[in-house]
């Protein structure tokens, strides 16, 4: 693997399943009752957030416990970026007392790839902007392989801001290298121009596009977005594109409803869907542990840095 | 100053139809004569240039930052022209929007001094069409005119309504002055950072269509047609504000327009690679498709494009010299038009010929020196070009302004 995890583009197929298969070792520690192993010990590992983060901070963090990695986590207020000091200022202090990750979640398209040209720790991407969350695309691909054993061949729709999205962005990148049938939906406002170029469909009918899916993958729509003049309302993009029981219908029986969180609920995905019987949304956050460790474990685990 | 002779040299001359050897003899600070094998008398200082070396009325860059006042950490009148003249450039006109800005005499008759202290290439300032470039009220247009100002601009940002345009077409029309406008509809652009299209979607950059600058062309194509101003549009990047130019053109409307050496060079595609997010790349307007840089060198070949000016780093006359020239885009001669007749002419000073009587700027070119552009090489006080390192064909042996030489290529060492 390279010394740095910026973006699934960065990862060839044979690397993308090793990952897939380290995680399902690394699932079987977090069953287990003590829940940690010396893989990373001695190692430091600095989550540096740029934005605010639930889910994927805990979870990079819960991972890098699980592996005994030293971790700090630096949550960059508003107020000290105010201050004055650059991302590469910053970035070069915590690289000064020698780490050996930095995890980066950035609002910035690019952030994880100006950090990786300056330091020698190993960066992994936590997203950056609207470009890539490589983990949880990762995180996503391992579930869906839970599930349907493979990803060859299936069906698999991503609904709902496309332009905003990274989690599209690394999702496009993976499932496309592995050989699954992706479409993508949402209103032409939100639709990023070209990115048929990537190897999917593009569809505004969202009832066309679930039509006999294996996957659901519904992405978050901000409120904000109103305001840019993207969707006329909360209530249209429901009624347009909401993921509702009788579209889920038009669906393979055995599909299964994915969301990368937070959700809307009765905004992008009625609630009866997000709890419904084929809701993986919660093994998804499961899941999100193992695959962190292993990335952590592949790119800072080994004897040689 | 003595007379000099530059005796033998390819004098590509458009204005007087002269292509060819020729001899061209200085008096003091102007050109004498320009003929064949020109007999002169004794103590007339013979510089012999070599075959292959052209010899070519001042190049003229008629959009350069020299930031001064108010950001001489990038750069200031002093290191610009240094970079200009090394660059073959003889005169620059540089933007007002400086700090503060060039929307009056004082700003104006600054760096007009600035420029003598230097004394190396000559500095035309180019005045605010709007106070403070605030969009809302006329700078004060016929005083800058009298400082020495040759036309206005709210370049940086583009001028704002519809109506300021027309105003500002209207008054400055009376000082033949052209409006130099920065073509970009913000709303349009939104908070776009780079051109709308596959490599900014992959890369999750805000995009900015081409229609954002055309746009803008077309209203202010209108405005000209309506007014009896003169519009140029500056460092036009989009095939469709091309297509605007020529429409205007068609109608006989008074409209001009300028291409910069990235955005017929380079494209979007370098967003991605050889390195991703090179801010060196980011530029505004953005790098486009490259349809649009296709569209770009045919407008330069056909006509269509007046002229070639850099936007602020005015040490590439050798990126200018590239790709098209030796790759047979257009001759010598419309290069000489584009970098010298056309800026002369639209900004109405002098230069941009060989004639006699003129003022001695004059340029050497050397065509077929190799060049390696380095950013850490170049005079101008900022480093930052998406040009370092690449090779080049097309140099510059040396510069004379009024007669003076001001820069000499040790390359090429031309005892001038």
């Amino acid at each position: 693997m390279k010394k740095d995890l910026l973006g699934i583009g960065d990862l060839t197929r044979d690397e993308i399943y090793l990952i897939l298969d380290t995680a399902e070792a690394m699932r079987e520690i977090g069953q287990r009752p003590i829940k940690k192993v010396p893989t990373l010990r001695g190692k430091t590992v600095v989550n540096l957030f740029y934005e605010p983060s639930t889910r994927t901070r805990t979870s990079f963090e819960i991972a890098e416990k699980r592996l005994s990695a030293d971790t700090l986590n630096i949550a960059v207020a508003t107020s000290s970026v105010l201050k004055g000091e650059t991302l590469v200022d910053t970035a070069m202090n915590i690289e000064a007392m020698a780490p050996d990750v930095i995890v980066l979640r950035h609002a910035s398209s690019g952030a994880c790839h100006v950090l990786s040209r300056i330091c020698r720790s190993r960066v992994i991407n936590a997203g950056d902007g609207m470009h890539e969350h490589p983990t949880q695309a990762l995180l996503d691909a391992f579930t869906i392989r839970e599930h349907k054993k493979r990803i060859d061949g299936l069906k698999v729709v991503i609904v709902g801001d496309l332009l905003h999205s990274r989690v599209l962005r690394s999702n496009v990148l993976l499932l496309t290298e592995l050989g699954a049938d992706v479409w993508v939906c949402g209103p032409s406002t939100l639709v990023p121009i070209g990115v048929e170029r990537l190897g999917v469909r593009v569809s505004t009918s969202v009832e066309e596009a679930v039509k006999d899916a294996d996957v659901i993958m519904m992405l978050r729509i901000q409120h904000e977005r109103m305001q840019g003049a993207f969707i006329p309302s909360v209530r249209e993009y429901f009624n347009t594109f909401g993921m509702t029981p009788a579209r889920v219908s038009r669906a393979k029986p055995d599909v299964i409803i994915m969301h990368p969180g937070p959700m809307n609920r009765g905004v992008e995905i009625a609630s009866e869907v997000a709890d419904g019987p084929y809701s993986v949304i919660l093994e998804q956050v499961a899941n999100g542990v193992a695959v962190r460790m292993a990335v952590l474990y592949l790119l800072a685990g080994g004897v040689e840095d | 100053m003595a007379k000099r002779l530059l005796k033998g040299g390819r004098v590509v001359d458009p204005a007087n139809g002269r292509d060819g050897v020729f001899d061209v003899l200085m008096d003091g600070d102007r050109i004498a004569r320009v003929g064949h094998d020109l007999t002169v008398d004794a103590g007339v200082t013979v510089v012999e240039i070599p075959s292959g070396l052209v010899v070519c009325p001042g190049l003229i860059d008629m959009h350069v930052h020299l930031r001064e006042p108010g950001q001489e950490h990038k750069e200031t009148v002093a290191t610009g022209t240094a970079a200009a003249v090394a660059g073959g450039f003889t005169a620059v006109a540089c933007m007002p929007n400086t700090s503060p800005v060039n929307d009056n005499a004082g700003v104006t008759e600054y760096i007009l001094k600035k420029a003598a202290e230097a004394n190396l290439a000559r500095v035309y300032p180019i005045g605010a069409v709007s106070r403070g470039q605030a969009g809302e009220q006329l700078a004060e247009i016929g005083e800058l005119h009298q400082a020495g100002c040759v036309a206005i601009t709210d370049d940086g940002r583009p001028v704002a309504t519809a109506m300021l345009m027309r105003r500002a077409l209207e008054y400055a029309g009376m000082f033949s002055m052209p409006v130099i406008e920065h073509c970009e509809d913000q709303t349009l652009k939104g908070d776009g950072v780079a051109h709308e299209g596959f490599h900014a979607s992959a890369l999750g950059l805000r995009g900015i269509p081409g229609q954002a600058e055309s746009i803008m062309a077309l209203r202010d194509i209108a405005l000209a047609e309506l007014t009896a101003g003169v519009v140029h549009i500056a460092h036009m990047s989009a095939r469709q504000t091309l297509d605007a130019v020529r429409w205007g053109k068609s109608r006989g409307a008074r409209v001009t327009c300028e291409v910069t050496p990235h955005h017929f060079v380079l494209t979007d595609e370098m967003l991605r690679a050889p390195i991703a997010y090179d801010t060196n790349v980011k530029m505004n307007p953005p790098l486009r498709e490259p349809a649009d840089r296709d569209a770009m060198l045919a407008g330069l070949a056909d006509g269509s494009v007046d002229v070639i000016a850099t936007d602020h780093a005015p040490h590439h006359y050798d990126e200018k010299r590239v790709e098209f020239d030796h790759a047979g885009v257009i001759s010598l001669s419309r290069l000489v038009e584009l970098l010298s007749v056309n800026p002369a002419r639209i900004l109405r000073v002098p230069g941009g010929s060989l004639s006699e009587g003129a003022s001695a700027d004059i340029s050497i070119l050397a065509p077929d020196l190799h060049v390696t552009v380095s950013a850490a090489a170049m005079r101008s006080r900022s480093k930052n070009t998406p040009f370092d390192g690449w090779k080049l064909r097309g140099g510059v042996a040396a510069t004379i302004v009024g007669g003076r030489t001001v820069y000499v290529n040790d390359e090429i060492g031309l005892s001038l």
